[in-house]
């Protein structure tokens, strides 16, 4: 069947045909001479989006933050005196003392760790896990769709403060690692339902697409499908809700801390620090007020962090 | 911005009573993010008591804005009306009061759209939303009007109206559904009605039953009808006038028989010979070159001007005017009457 | 098949042929425990061939079948009953790699030029597909090359193969998508409604385009379309399709100028001809109510609710779509003859 190269390379196909010009919008001319791919157009469009540097610049200081704290603040966060109760800011602590008389600053720069340690990790593991549930319950449908839904809504009506109470009981006498990955396990385990519909839902969305069945005729395999069609069209709703999530994980973590079953002293988290400050709010109010802030600026960045990635994987938003 | 606004109407010198409803030089924009789309470049047309016109048009053209201006019913933003008149029995609508336009919206002129399904409300009964204006605004008791709305429901030849008053619009088929929506439009008894692709989302022996029932309604209520539509096959059936529509301009305007004898614009001539013909054999398709304009960046001159097979240096250079071409007809083509005149080009 | 040469392409020989294919939905209720309370008879006995080269129009009224009819040949859904057989393959049967290797015969453009391609993938990576899964097609190096060969044979800029879906028009993401059914050089194309969603000056723009593959590259086209006009000017032959059943087939000619069929009359007749004159010539066979639900046929001839040549044997026995006297062609009516006036 070489007939097909013979008239592909007939001359002056183009005009024969009638070709219809331009495209209706017009275009950002491409570079034809490279091929490109979603990603490396999403992050050519990322490179030019103010708002990606701002929140990525953001993201990078907390977490340099957790990494090397001793550089932010020159305090050590449990060196608290009794009688600096309260006070004003002096030497070093810019935000002065919190109850115990510790430096407000240093202790939120000390928090970012274990807050950021449990927002993310969390958000991570109930990415994937409602990711693979999401995927799998939207694409085959039927009795697999059942059971998974069904798994969804018991793991729903499961009272995360009850559940984390039982099942955190068991590590209230282990270190403090073990404690931090029992909360964010308990976090992710309890909290990854809501992505998973929002995932199953796109994804059987996507999957109704004509684009599906056109690469279904082609004979492309279920991975094909899922990793090439479905994902990136899925992908955005989970992206916001994930972002979302990371946020009220870290303040999911500040309440386990307060009822006594999450992390513990000398564990610092910005969750244990709004407790504390909150607690004692009338006396003074800036150590409630500079981990919230920490805390809202964290939860911020990502939620913004989150948004540019989204539009940025979306062409018709070029 | 207006100044054009005065050339008269050479073509439709109006009555001594005037016109039912004339549109006069409507210019609408859409400002969007990405820029201002002019949508609606100066149309004008008028409609007399118990006549038919017909707006062509294909998607982008502006037909359904058109319609949308007249019934006020445009979203501003991102929709600006910038210039041009719209008097209905002599008034500008435009001017009046938006209490005023709406008494003049449903009573006076009613629009029926292409998708009936999401035209109705699924929660609420046929029987209902038909009542509801009736209610609403003739002050009707509930009983009367739900004594009316069978009526409605007979004159628009729904089966045993009575028993299906209660039903919900999902419950009817499609062409069923469309004339329930002709019964709602026709609650007030309006003396224009719009439809707006009425028949586009029905099969074709629906759709002969749905412009069957126009057809009549018109004729027996004496309404007049504005029929938006993109099927040149459907306007020949029933219209009496046509105005074929192109980037937001009426490019040609004819009496029905007329414009499909001899078409006097190199659009309208192309679309005829750009469709498939039922009842012709073995007809080769010559299509039209090209898209239909960016209406951000319409072509300088005649819009059609890149696609057009006629094209000259003064189509890039000047826009065309309406040439008059007797019997009441126009094209706003620089060469129109050679187009006319080109019957194999 | 052998590993031989191939066997020659006769112009006209039986490429496909499709034997009472059967597809029932159940309609279930019930969430967990799903109960079968009916089905609908989407497809209900379906049987035709297609010949090399030639162009097979399927027409019909929403409901009527001819999009299930499309997505069985195409095996996105599974048929409840009948046998297709592609180039001598049972294609119904076909799994795994012999699946793979049949769908490279027959390809299908789809109707709705903006949900048919993927997003948020440039245009190469979608005419390019089909040799990633295919690999055995085109050498990963030459790839490039064909897809950009593809692109200039449908009438696009090869140049814009770095573009997205959303920044064409939607005559041109038509050619996009004929482009990606071209690609393994299938010898069939099912055309579902291929330019029904598309404005009238764009219309004649792919048809045209359309016949010209057929011509170069000799290849048989399964056209589905609502637009009867549409359906004369490219088919060869025509099948009519009502609630699941072809009801008349024959030749453009016997469809369109000798139809014994009444449902086949009413249809043609009620076509709008871009005529004014033409509508005092020509008498609208009025067919009053709608179509029945596929889900509740009616008994023995399913046009006979809607049928003003009904009678009680139409209730009773089911018109078989056999050659009438009337006229030589398939036509399933007891009562079959070519209607008089135009």
């Amino acid at each position: 069947m070489s007939d097909f190269e013979t008239v592909a390379a007939t001359e002056n196909q183009a005009a024969r045909r009638g070709v219809s010009g331009e495209p209706g919008t017009p275009g950002r001319a491409g570079r034809p001479d490279r091929a490109r791919s979603l990603a490396g157009d999403a992050w050519r469009d990322l490179r030019r989006n103010p708002v990606f540097w701002i929140s990525l610049l953001l993201v990078v200081l907390v977490a340099a933050m957790a990494v090397a704290p001793g550089l932010f603040a020159a305090n050590d966060p449990r060196d608290c005196v009794l009688s600096r109760q309260h006070a004003g800011p002096s030497g070093g602590a810019i935000f002065g003392y919190d109850f115990q008389g510790c430096d407000t600053f240093a202790r939120a720069v000390y928090g970012a760790r274990a807050s950021l340690l449990v927002g993310a990790l969390s958000a991570l593991i109930t990415g994937v896990i409602a990711l693979v549930v999401g995927m799998l319950a939207g694409y085959f449908g039927g009795w697999v769709d059942a059971v998974l839904s069904r798994v969804i809504d018991i793991v729903l009506g499961i009272p995360l403060l009850l559940a984390a109470i039982v099942l955190l009981k068991r590590v209230s006498t282990s270190g403090d690692t073990v404690r931090l990955f029992a909360v964010i396990l308990v976090l992710a385990l309890l909290g990854w339902t809501t992505a998973a519909r929002v995932v199953r839902s796109s994804v059987i969305t996507a999957r109704e697409q004509d684009y599906v069945a056109a690469a279904r005729m082609l004979g492309a395999g279920n991975g094909r499908i899922m990793w090439r069609h479905i994902l990136p069209n899925a992908l955005a709703p989970a992206i916001v809700v994930l972002t979302i999530a990371l946020g009220s994980f870290i303040a999911a973590e500040a309440t386990l801390s307060f009822l006594g079953i999450g992390l513990k002293a000398p564990t610092i988290s910005w969750g244990i620090d709004i407790d504390a400050g909150r607690v004692h709010m009338r006396e003074s109010a800036t150590p409630l007020i500079v981990p919230s802030t920490f805390l809202a600026l964290t939860v911020l960045a990502f939620i913004m962090l989150g948004d540019a990635i989204r539009d940025a994987f979306d062409p018709k938003l070029r | 911005m207006t100044q054009n606004a005065v050339r008269p109407t050479p073509a439709s010198p109006t009555p001594p009573g005037g016109h039912l409803l004339e549109v006069r030089d409507l210019h609408v924009e859409f400002r969007t993010r990405e820029g201002v789309a002019r949508v609606i470049n100066g149309v004008t047309y008028h409609l007399d008591a118990g006549e038919t016109l017909a707006v062509l048009g294909e998607s982008g053209s502006g037909k359904s804005v058109t319609a949308q201006a007249i019934m006020g019913i445009l979203d501003t933003p991102p929709a600006y009306v910038r210039a041009g008149q719209i008097l209905y029995q002599g008034r500008d609508l435009l001017t009046r009061p938006e209490e005023e336009r709406r008494q003049i919206r449903g009573a006076e002129i009613a629009m029926i759209f292409q998708d009936a399904l999401s035209a109705l409300n699924p929660v609420f009964s046929v029987g209902w939303q038909i009542g509801e204006s009736l209610r609403e605004r003739a002050g009707m008791s509930r009983a009367d009007a739900r004594k009316r709305s069978v009526e409605l429901m007979d004159l628009v030849r729904i089966p045993a109206a009575a028993k299906r008053l209660g039903d919900y619009p999902h419950q009817f088929s499609g062409g069923m559904r469309q004339r329930v929506m002709i019964a709602m439009a026709l609650a007030l008894d309006p003396k224009v009605l719009i439809a707006d692709e009425p028949t586009t989302a029905l099969d074709v022996t629906v759709q002969a039953q749905i412009m069957d029932l126009l057809a009549d309604l018109r004729r027996d209520l004496g309404m007049a009808l504005v029929l938006i539509t993109h099927d040149l096959g459907v306007v020949a059936g029933v219209a009496d006038r046509i105005a074929v529509m192109y980037a937001g301009r009426i490019v040609e305007h004819a009496d029905v028989h007329a414009l499909y004898r001899a078409p006097a614009h190199p659009y309208t001539k192309g679309l005829l010979e750009s469709i498939p013909r039922l009842d012709v054999r073995g007809q080769a398709l010559s299509s039209i070159r090209g898209l239909p304009p960016n209406l951000m960046a319409i072509p300088s001159g005649c819009p059609f001007h890149p696609r057009c097979p006629y094209v000259q240096q003064v189509c890039v250079d000047e826009v065309p005017h309406d040439l008059v071409l007797g019997d009441g007809r126009t094209s706003a083509c620089h060469f129109a009457q050679e187009v006319h005149d080109d019957r194999d080009g | 098949m052998t590993a031989t040469a191939e066997p020659a392409k006769v112009r006209g020989e039986t490429i496909l042929a499709v034997d009472q294919l059967v597809k029932h939905f159940p309609i279930s209720q019930g969430v967990l425990f799903k109960k079968t309370i009916g089905q609908v008879k989407a497809v209900d006995g379906v049987s035709f061939e297609l010949r090399r080269g030639e162009t097979l129009g399927v027409v019909g009224e929403s409901g009527c079948g001819k999009s299930t009819l499309a997505r069985l040949l195409m095996r996105l859904e599974t048929p409840t009953a009948g046998r297709v057989t592609l180039e001598g393959r049972d294609l119904l049967r076909a799994t795994g790699a012999d699946l793979r290797r049949l769908r490279r015969n027959m390809q299908m453009v789809m109707q709705d030029p903006y949900t048919s391609l993927n997003p948020r993938m440039t245009v190469g990576d979608i005419i390019g597909e089909p040799f990633e899964i295919h690999p055995e097609v085109a050498p990963k190096r030459s790839r490039r090359q064909r897809v950009q060969e593809l692109l200039d044979v449908v009438g696009l800029n090869p140049e814009h193969l770095n573009r997205y879906p959303h920044q064409f028009s939607g005559g041109q993401r038509q050619r996009i998508g004929i482009a990606r059914a071209l690609a393994l050089r299938p010898e069939i194309i099912v055309c579902d409604e291929p330019v029904s969603a598309l404005d009238v000056s764009i219309q004649a723009q792919v048809i045209n385009l359309l016949e010209q593959l057929q011509d170069e590259l000799g290849l048989s086209y399964i056209f589905i379309a609502h637009d009867l006009s549409v359906v004369r000017h490219i088919s060869d032959r025509v099948a009519v399709m009502y609630l699941g059943r072809i009801v008349e087939i024959g030749t453009e000619e016997q469809i369109y100028q000798r139809a014994t069929h009444p449902y086949t009359q009413a249809l043609l007749s009620a076509v709008p001809v871009p005529d004014p004159e033409a509508r005092d010539r020509r008498t609208i066979i009025r067919l009053t109510g709608d179509v029945p639900s596929p889900a509740e046929p009616p008994s023995g001839c399913h046009f006979r609710t809607r049928c003003w040549k009904a009678e009680e044997v139409c209730a009773t026995q089911d018109p078989l779509a056999v050659p009438r006297a009337a006229d030589p062609h398939p036509s399933a009516c007891h009562f079959a003859e070519v209607r008089t006036e135009v």
